[in-house]
């Protein structure tokens, strides 16, 4: 019986089960209330007690069992786990039923059970971070113990073509060993991301001001979605765009400058990348400087400033932390960035301050690393692990920095 | 606390008198001073007008370029060729048609015959004139495209047989209703369609629920204690995650630690949840809180438990906000391709999946697949599976802030 099989099998089980424990316990405490006996809850709490005890000795037992069958355990036949399963369904179901009585609360015990599940659902973002944590730093530790830690931060070279052989059992060839350098990989990513503020934060903390201090309501109210539409236009899309059109462009332009530039330069998915994340400067920023007192800005033009100086002087300096955490999460954004980067930017790891030749960035090298068809246990594969670990680490560290600045804003102004 | 409000009054008033010391210099020579402030005043006002624009610009010249590489894959060259249903074509697919245009017609058609004959026998021994779809490069040539690959000597055929009218352009229905296909003038997006709406209900079916129950139980149940803090810190920090990150997690937790199928609908859409997953949260907070204090006392009042309160009040006035957030979070995860390839969606996949454990690949994943393709005949597909995703995408972004516009109620 395969997986999809059971799924069914169970679904298609349960389901209906359920319902029905719902609809007779329900119908029983019904038929208890029409002979003038007071129930403690209303009818459809002992409906849900029922379900309770039906769908849950069975969702458990399931579980049980396929963990059992991860960690290889014991092998349990799925037909004898449905068969358990089902039975203790029905013995749920004759509890429940046997439950529907005037002093039974059942209303308390579905909270009980409707509570928990809730906390379990929260719990779940948790072990998602847990997941992401452990996923990641286990295989980097399995990295690190093939190349030294040292090398990876400090290496220029990054060479990891003969990384196959090691894990093939031929070592000892005379090949050169395969270097994990990731200076210039890091040089790449922090150059795009660069580029990408340079578009971003001008044209985004301007497009902010204009919205929330020159537009009238109505045009607010009409530009932000237009401008958002920038942010819900796919990556994917972003990298064809910078990679078929802009590239190109880019070229000519040098050219006609005199310059070389390679068509995988950095300059194409550094400036897409910057107009993909002026959304998210814009509507940020937006919100920080509309979150600035109007007396502020009364103060100052009661003095006789005009418009932009009582901005330039009074509305952005209060603004200024809310504005640098929004550029802290542009730049994680930007950092995190990978399809525009794996369909514009190049694949050779080039350590250069020159925009208009290829580089690569972090996001390029993980992808590349996880969709070879090198077997999972090779340096190579593993250092897309390593990589995300450093990724990881940069985000939160950005992230954790912005929220203490933002906290550290509201806390002035509310 | 006192302190730092002092010090802030303080630095704001140094600001302010600043402003005033600037203002009565400027008294002395009125004019020429107040006439270069309104001209600073007003070239401020136009940097952040050119911002807009300069973004807005961007915008359309985007739409066009996309627009205009992708209009010509929705039209295919057909030619008129006589086909020879004979016994030999059973075997070789060459022998159906003559060999002066066997490299005019798609490849991918003619190797469709022995298949279409085993089908229908009784076509065996017959010949007949027929529209049939013509190779990619014969395609590209016509819509004089660059870069199109067609011979010279085959460009003389196609010129010939464009002056006896046997060159037809019809509506490209191909690109609709197959699969991807080595051969660009069979490749279509039915597959990575069907492989994303697959995908997309295993996200939704888990994000939307966990997702919604985490933020009632947040909102509504929670103490204000460290283990809340310490969740709502996380969802935070989750939010801003690299979406790349999560194709980690699913890789290492669900592939290779749960033994879920590589390149199956299932694995991406887990991975995807996980990834909506603290916009849901995000969203859905957001419009619990909004839902004024008085509508629970009101229910409290009248003896309701917290659940029977949050079900019966407060949900359903919260549901707009909700069905907004589901939205917005279904938008960004059909567009995200990063943690897809990742968790191996960029599989070759001609036909449609039919089960959520098959391999399948996703609209933009099949988009990342056909640009990476060298003949020109893919990229112009390429454009018209941008189109359709753009389409699909702007219009949940479009129903959602209907849906917002339309929710928004003043208590």
């Amino acid at each position: 019986m395969s997986t999809a099989d059971l799924f069914l099998w169970f679904f298609g089980g349960l389901l209906p089960l359920s319902a029905m424990a719902y609809f007779l316990a329900r119908g029983k405490a019904l038929s208890v209330e029409s002979n003038h006996v007071r129930l403690h809850s209303r009818p459809g709490f002992y409906g849900w007690y029922a379900v309770s005890w039906v769908a849950l000795p069975a969702l458990a037992v399931s579980l049980l069992g396929s963990v059992a069958h991860l960690f290889n355990l014991i092998e349990i036949p799925s037909t004898m786990l449905l068969a358990s399963a089902f039975g203790l369904s029905g013995a749920g179901l004759w509890y429940g039923l046997g439950h529907v009585k005037a002093a039974f609360r059942a209303r308390q015990s579905v909270e009980k059970v409707m509570r928990c599940m809730l906390f379990t659902a929260a719990t779940i973002s948790i072990l998602t971070t847990l997941g992401i944590v452990l996923s990641v730093v286990f295989e980097s530790i399995r990295f690190f113990q093939v190349i030294p830690i040292w090398d990876f931060i400090t290496g220029t070279q990054w060479q990891p073509d003969t990384a196959f052989l090691v894990g093939a059992g031929r070592a000892d060839e005379n090949v050169a060993p395969p270097l994990f350098g990731s200076l210039p990989i890091f040089a790449g990513t922090f150059m795009i991301t660069l580029i990408a503020m340079f578009v971003a934060i001008p044209i985004g903390l301007f497009a902010a001001i204009y919205m929330s201090e020159y537009a009238s309501h109505n045009a607010r109210g009409r530009l932000k979605p237009l401008l958002e539409i920038l942010a819900g236009i796919p990556t994917v899309v972003y990298g064809f765009f910078a990679a078929i059109t802009i590239s190109p462009i880019v070229v000519e332009i040098a050219h006609s400058f005199g310059l070389e530039a390679d068509y995988t330069n950095a300059l194409a998915p550094g400036l897409i990348m910057g107009v993909m994340i002026i959304p998210f400067i814009s509507s940020l920023s937006d919100d920080v400087i509309r979150a600035v007192p109007q007396h502020l800005r009364d103060g100052s033009l009661a003095l006789g400033t005009t418009k932009a100086e009582t901005i330039r002087h009074i509305v952005l300096p209060a603004a200024f932390p809310g504005i640098v955490a929004a550029c802290l999460l542009a730049v994680s954004r930007a950092i995190g960035e990978t399809m525009i980067v794996v369909m514009a930017a190049g694949l050779r790891p080039n350590l250069t301050a020159n925009p208009l030749e290829g580089m690569t960035t972090v996001t390029v090298k993980i992808v590349e690393a996880l969709t070879g068809d090198q077997e999972f246990d090779s340096a190579f594969t593993l250092s897309a692990f390593a990589l995300g670990l450093v990724l990881l680490i940069i985000t939160l560290m950005l992230n954790i920095v912005s929220t203490i600045v933002v906290r550290k804003f509201r806390q002035r102004y509310e | 606390m006192n302190n730092r409000v002092d010090m802030d009054n303080q630095t704001d008033m140094n600001q302010l008198t600043e402003v005033t010391k600037t203002a009565s210099f400027m008294n002395n020579n009125k004019s020429d001073r107040q006439i270069k402030r309104k001209r600073a005043d007003r070239r401020f006002h136009w940097y952040g007008f050119t911002a807009i624009a300069m973004a807005l610009a961007f915008l359309v010249f985007f739409f066009v370029d996309i627009i205009g590489q992708a209009l010509p894959a929705f039209d295919q060259t057909e030619v008129h060729v006589t086909v020879n249903y004979t016994k030999a074509a059973t075997k070789n697919y060459n022998k159906a048609v003559d060999k002066s245009v066997r490299r005019i017609v798609s490849r991918a058609w003619l190797r469709s015959i022995p298949q279409y004959l085993e089908a229908h026998p009784e076509m065996i021994g017959t010949s007949h004139d027929e529209w049939v779809p013509a190779d990619s490069r014969v395609d590209q040539f016509i819509k004089e495209h660059d870069g199109h690959g067609l011979k010279s000597k085959y460009q003389r055929t196609v010129k010939e047989m464009q002056q006896e009218n046997r060159v037809r352009s019809v509506f490209n229905t191909t690109l609709f209703t197959r699969g991807d296909s080595k051969l660009p003038e069979y490749a279509g997006i039915w597959a990575a369609a069907v492989g994303s709406v697959f995908t997309l209900l295993i996200t939704m079916l888990v994000a939307v629920p966990i997702g919604v129950m985490t933020a009632i139980y947040l909102e509504e149940f929670a103490a204000d204690n460290r283990f809340t803090r310490l969740i709502e810190v996380n969802i935070n920090n989750l939010a801003a995650i690299p979406s790349i990150l999560y194709g980690l997690l699913g890789l290492a937790i669900f592939i290779s630690f749960f033994g879920v199928p590589r390149s199956s609908a299932l694995a991406g859409g887990l991975t995807l949840a996980l990834m909506t997953l603290p916009v849901i949260i995000i969203t859905t907070r957001a419009s619990l809180r909004a839902v004024p204090e008085s509508i629970r006392e009101a229910a409290y009042g009248l003896g309701a438990s917290n659940l029977q309160t949050t079900w019966h009040h407060v949900l359903p006035l919260a549901m707009p906000g909700i069905l907004t957030g589901s939205i917005i979070g279904l938008a960004q995860a059909m567009g995200e391709t990063a943690p897809l390839i990742i968790v191996g969606m960029m599989a070759y996949i001609p036909d449609a999946p039919t089960s959520i454990l098959d391999a399948t690949t996703v609209l933009p994943a099949q988009v990342y697949t056909w640009s990476t393709e060298s003949l020109r005949g893919y990229s112009e597909r390429t454009a018209a599976g941008i189109l359709v995703l753009l389409t699909v995408l702007l219009s949940l972004n479009a129903l959602a802030v209907k849906l917002r516009n339309r929710a928004q109620q003043t208590w």
